[in-house]
């Protein structure tokens, strides 16, 4: 079937690559102390969560996580970054006492709990893959179902963002003179 | 032995990675910006995993990837929304820390 030599080889490569980039990315984003740091973890995440979607036989929504995620959410984020406090201040011994420790614990054992149980639900369930595929997924595909069978869902997202872009305005303009 | 791609399990692990370091960081970090970006972790947990199990187990692979478009825009307006409300709390309080915002704490 591989015509290419070494193609198995590259293409586990470039599937490590992608998850190494997801899971890099995801704890630069919470581990780092400065926000600007996270952001850029977030957007290596995505990067990297993209390439998964490409792997998944979903280029279209690789390219709308880069478009939207990368391009947008990031971006944004980077603004609130400059027009608000930029970084974390470092942990005093105050805040120590005051339980941080024990938050921080608390934390790692509930995330450590939260991926050992979802992974060994992943793990210890015998997936049976699907025999004939009805529909492959492509673009024009993708299109017709957003217009036809999720026309309703569709049209009640747009309402949801320009509710949320017109309340974001108004949140964000009210005390805009003060000084 | 299927190749390392084509294995839904370790989609499976990614996302699962990827929501226990949301609520980590929904737990642990002190301003709303690391809040608001774990929780954008979040979300791209469930969007893997919809994406994995559609591609792996349902026999229509058009549903999956409309579903992970709907939580693409419903992450960007929680951020849309999440952001300004960043801006509102650091105008009156001069600080986005989630200690600062204890107006309420008895």
């Amino acid at each position: 079937m591989n015509t290419f030599p070494g193609a198995a080889l590259l293409m586990n490569a470039a599937f490590g690559l992608a998850i190494l980039a997801t899971a890099a990315g995801a704890l630069i984003a919470v581990l780092s102390r400065r926000l600007i740091r996270s952001v850029c973890g977030l957007a290596l995440c995505c990067f990297g969560l993209a390439g998964l979607f490409y792997f998944l036989h979903s280029p279209f929504l690789a390219l709308m996580e880069i478009l939207i995620y990368v391009g947008a959410v990031c971006v944004t984020i980077v603004f609130a970054v400059m027009l608000a406090e930029p970084d974390e201040p470092p942990e005093t011994g105050a805040d120590r006492r005051a339980g941080g420790a024990w938050w921080t614990g608390a934390a790692v054992v509930l995330s450590v709990a939260v991926f050992w149980g979802v992974t060994r639900l992943g793990y210890g369930h015998s997936w049976s893959p699907v025999a004939e595929p009805v529909r492959q997924g492509t673009v024009p595909e993708i299109g017709l179902a957003l217009l036809t069978t999720f026309s309703m869902a569709f049209e009640a997202i747009s309402l949801v963002l320009v509710v949320a872009i017109l309340g974001a305005l108004v949140i964000a303009r009210h005390g805009r003179t003060q000084p | 032995m299927e190749p390392l791609h084509q294995q839904p399990e370790i989609y499976l692990g990614v996302a699962a990675f990827l929501l226990a370091a949301g609520i980590f960081g929904l737990i642990r970090r002190r301003t709303l910006v690391g809040m608001l970006i774990a929780g954008e972790l979040i979300f791209a947990a469930a969007a893997l995993n919809f994406l994995a199990l559609n591609r792996f187990m349902a026999p229509d692979r058009v549903v999956g990837q409309v579903a992970v478009l709907f939580i693409m825009g419903l992450a960007a307006a929680e951020v849309c929304i999440g952001l300004s409300v960043v801006i509102a709390v650091y105008r009156n309080y001069r600080s986005i820390q989630t200690k600062t915002l204890s107006d309420l704490s008895g």
